[in-house]
């Protein structure tokens, strides 16, 4: 059998990116829980802040460990897999994948020690910087990382001499035209998926009356949060789209399940995309509606896929669908967090034992969100690796061979069923070991000695107490 | 930019941040190594205590190391990663199973033996690869146009599995000092032991890859006989500090070991770069035909020249929080 090398690395890319991509689009959001819960604490000394702090830390420290283990892949499969288009891009890529390391990476890394483990060796203000550090590390981090990411969508500032990217302008090439859209949707999801995960798992609680009150207050600020985000992100996403609509048009194509270009565009609402006929099987749509939302207008001239030889579309099925499960996720999204809201407001939202049971079953679902929409934009942007400029079969190592693409995928996953497995079932015995209770909680005035280190608290685990991991 | 060699400093720049990554992720691998050996349970624990607050920042050097190569000289690392395609692997793969151990070990409440030697079993890998990288480094590498042209495992060799293996003891070495450093009582008895014994195995792969390289590398061999005469201060030094480090442990002192091993390393990376320069990819492509668009290490300079002297510095503030000895219990309570 020949083994293809390029479908091998296309597939081992996207599993270890979408892998990847679970954990810093949770972290993000968490670590900005964790400071502003840490803040609270340092303002108000109220210890519900302080144990709330301390049980999403825990979460954090293996849900960070994970996604820092799966970085580091990350930092070298564009050379192990895709060595030609290393070469090619490196006068932009290695300068800003460097710059995420120099300005986050190291941040994040080294100011976690302190959070996690120098709860009682620093002042309470340094612990506090050291959670601000984590916070703000995954925030640059993401820019820098989205940077490089919309230079590949939409490439700006460069010149390509020789095979060779030169940069002509970096802040052109850094500050490319999609940048703003993506950083400010990816920050939105992070936040939405942070806010859910944190709000189910509160829910959860209260269903079992655990915890009610660090619960409860945790519960009021995520609703709080999500009710505001969750349709900003809605308008967000909107931008996003019209921002590719203007830079990729056949991206919007394929998302749209446009095979014609025409103006009045029908909105299709559910299609069977067949690249084969270049048409849709069993459409249902909503007339002029497509045209509306991407121009603004009922009659806007709206891309088609055939506008461009079949060589040059992605696939166009699993970018239909794919955005279909994101908007699809986002309106329900809205919809519960705007219920919960209401009821938060109407003083009923705890005893609302339904809506508590339906946040609690929405914890798995921002991340299929997230990864629908990285689906969206990656297949979207085939066959090029470098819109318009490079593509994807130009971009792999000369010398790889389909066995070894295969040896290292059938690795990875390997690897990483293990790495996730593991994950699953400690996170899920954290989260059924909760917060400790707030009345074990040690007297101490606040900038006094050290607390003592107290046997008291209900071991969630063997001899040892780990805590904030 | 005729005025300033950017390649020089890029060379200057990298070289000190794989060599921070070999030194401290050195040692936190090293403790890995170690683990299967430590007398007891308790002595696990301390052991993995005092590495669990500074391992990640440890291993951002060779995240950097990664990401710089890429940036300053992208043909180092479009030949390195794909020549070294299995080798990444293990790499990575030990890299990560290590390094979820430090979550999960202190979770686990009956698989704990399995996360010990996932600890361990992933730090020996790790260590071993990265010494093969050396090695392969130093066999050299069949280029065309740029891109690596050899085959999957022309890297695997006798010369690199001693490579790998010397830098195995190194590493374990590393982490047996600072456990000395970090410890007391019976833990510290048999890291001061596994010390002594480590040294000569580090002062033996020493003379072989020594005497090896020259052997096989003739420019490494001119560089050293017709070259200049002061390059053999740097086995004379070697062969002090060892003996230096050798005493120390004798007299049970306890920083000094640890140190002079950081220091043995120095050595053993300032005569390697000595050895293969100008060669970043040999045997044919000088670090200058490495070298990415000038453009590009100036735009990248200005930040890191700005940003390295902070990242040292809030370093050098996480171990002052975790200094002295680690209690058992640790930071973790």
């Amino acid at each position: 059998m020949e083994l293809d090398p390029l479908l091998l690395s296309r597939i081992q890319f996207a599993f270890v990116v979408s892998f990847h991509a679970i954990f810093p689009v949770f972290t993000i959001g968490l670590a900005s829980w964790i400071a502003l819960l840490e803040f609270l604490n340092y303002r108000t000394g109220n210890p519900v802040y302080e144990k709330l702090s301390k049980f999403w830390i825990r979460v954090f420290a293996v849900v960070f460990g994970m996604g820092v283990v799966s970085g580091i892949v990350m930092a070298f499969q564009f050379g192990t897999n895709w060595s030609a288009f290393s070469l090619s891009a490196a006068n932009f890529l290695g300068p800003v994948l460097s710059y995420e390391v120099v300005t986050a990476f190291f941040l994040e890394a080294t100011f976690l020690g302190v959070l996690l483990f120098g709860r009682d060796k620093v002042p309470r203000g340094a612990h506090l910087f050291s959670a601000c550090m984590v916070a703000l590390g995954t925030f640059i981090s993401s820019f820098w990382i989205l940077s490089a990411n919309s230079w590949f969508h939409t490439p700006a500032g460069v010149e390509l001499i020789d095979g060779t990217f030169q940069v002509r302008s970096w802040l052109e090439a850094i500050f490319n035209p999609s940048l703003p859209y993506r950083f400010a949707h990816m920050a939105l999801a992070s936040f939405i998926t942070g806010g859910l995960v944190v709000a189910g798992v509160s829910a959860w609680y209260l269903l079992r009356g655990r915890n009610p009150e660090t619960s409860r207050k945790a519960l009021k600020i995520t609703v709080i949060m999500l009710a505001v985000a969750t349709p900003l992100q809605l308008v967000m996403g909107d931008l996003h789209g019209l921002n590719t609509f203007e830079h990729q048009p056949v991206k919007v194509a394929a998302m749209e399940g446009h095979w014609e270009t025409k103006s009045g565009a029908p909105l299709i609402l559910f299609a069977i995309p067949d690249a084969e006929a270049e048409k849709n099987h069993f459409e249902i749509a909503i007339p002029k509606l497509g045209s509306l939302i991407l121009t603004h207008s009922l009659d806007g001239e709206v891309t088609g896929l055939k506008s461009v030889p079949a060589e040059d579309r992605p696939p166009v099925g699993i970018v239909f669908w794919s955005f279909r499960i994101m908007v699809g996720l986002g309106l329900l999204f809205i919809a519960v967090s705007l219920i919960a809201a209401v009821q938060l407001m109407r003083g009923k939202l705890f005893e609302s034992r339904r809506v508590l049971h339906v946040m609690s079953w929405m914890i798995p679902l921002p991340f299929i969100a997230v990864l629908a929409g990285w689906f969206v934009t990656e297949i979207g942007r085939q066959p090029w690796m470098i819109y318009g400029l490079l593509r994807v079969s130009d971009a792999l190592t000369p010398s790889l061979t389909g066995w070894m693409a295969l040896t290292t995928l059938i690795g990875y996953i390997a690897v990483y069923t293990v790495v996730f497995g593991a994950g699953i079932y400690y996170l899920r015995r954290i989260v059924m070991g909760g917060p400790d209770p707030v009345e074990s909680l040690p007297e101490a005035p606040a900038g006094g000695p050290k607390r003592p280190l107290s046997a008291a608290h209900a071991p969630t685990d063997d001899d040892v107490r780990y805590e904030g991991a | 930019m005729e005025l300033i060699d950017l390649t020089l400093i890029w060379i200057g720049i990298i070289g000190l941040g794989i060599f921070m990554y070999v030194l401290m992720d050195g040692f936190d691998l090293g403790v890995g190594i170690l683990f299967p050996f430590a007398p007891d349970d308790e002595s696990r624990d301390l052991m993995m205590y005092s590495v669990a607050p500074v391992w990640d920042g440890n291993e951002t050097w060779l995240v950097l190391g990664g990401a710089g190569l890429l940036a300053a000289f992208p043909l180092v690392y479009a030949v390195f990663l794909p020549a070294l395609y299995l080798g990444v692997f293990l790499l990575l793969a030990g890299l990560i199973f290590r390094g979820i151990a430090f979550e999960f070990r202190f979770k686990a409440r009956h698989n704990k033996f399995w996360w010990d030697r996932s600890f361990s079993i992933g730090s020996t890998v790790a260590a071993f690869a990265q010494g093969a990288v050396v090695g392969a480094y130093i066999q050299g590498f069949e280029v065309v146009d740029g891109q690596y042209a050899g085959g999957a495992l022309d890297w695997l060799s006798l010369f690199t599995v001693m490579t790998g293996l010397g830098v195995v003891v190194g590493y374990a070495l590393l982490g047996a000092t600072w456990t000395v450093m970090k410890t007391e009582g019976h833990t510290q008895r048999w890291a001061n032991r596994m010390s002594q014994r480590l040294l000569i195995g580090v002062f033996a792969f020493f003379v072989i890859v020594s005497l090896w390289t020259p052997l096989a590398k003739p420019h490494v061999m001119e560089t050293w006989m017709s070259g200049i005469r002061w390059l053999w201060v740097f086995p004379l030094l070697t062969t002090l500090v060892t003996f230096w480090v050798w005493r120390a442990l004798r007299l049970r002192q306890e920083a000094t070991p640890f140190v002079g091993s950081m220091l043995l390393f120095a050595l053993f990376y300032i005569g390697l770069l000595i050895s293969m320069w100008p060669y970043a990819v040999p045997p044919d492509y000088t670090f200058w035909d490495a070298a990415s668009d000038p453009g590009s290490q100036l735009f990248l300079l200005l930040g890191v020249l700005f940003l390295i002297p902070i990242i040292l510095m809030y370093t050098a503030f996480n171990y002052w929080v975790f200094r002295g000895k680690v209690k058992s219990g640790g930071y973790y309570h």
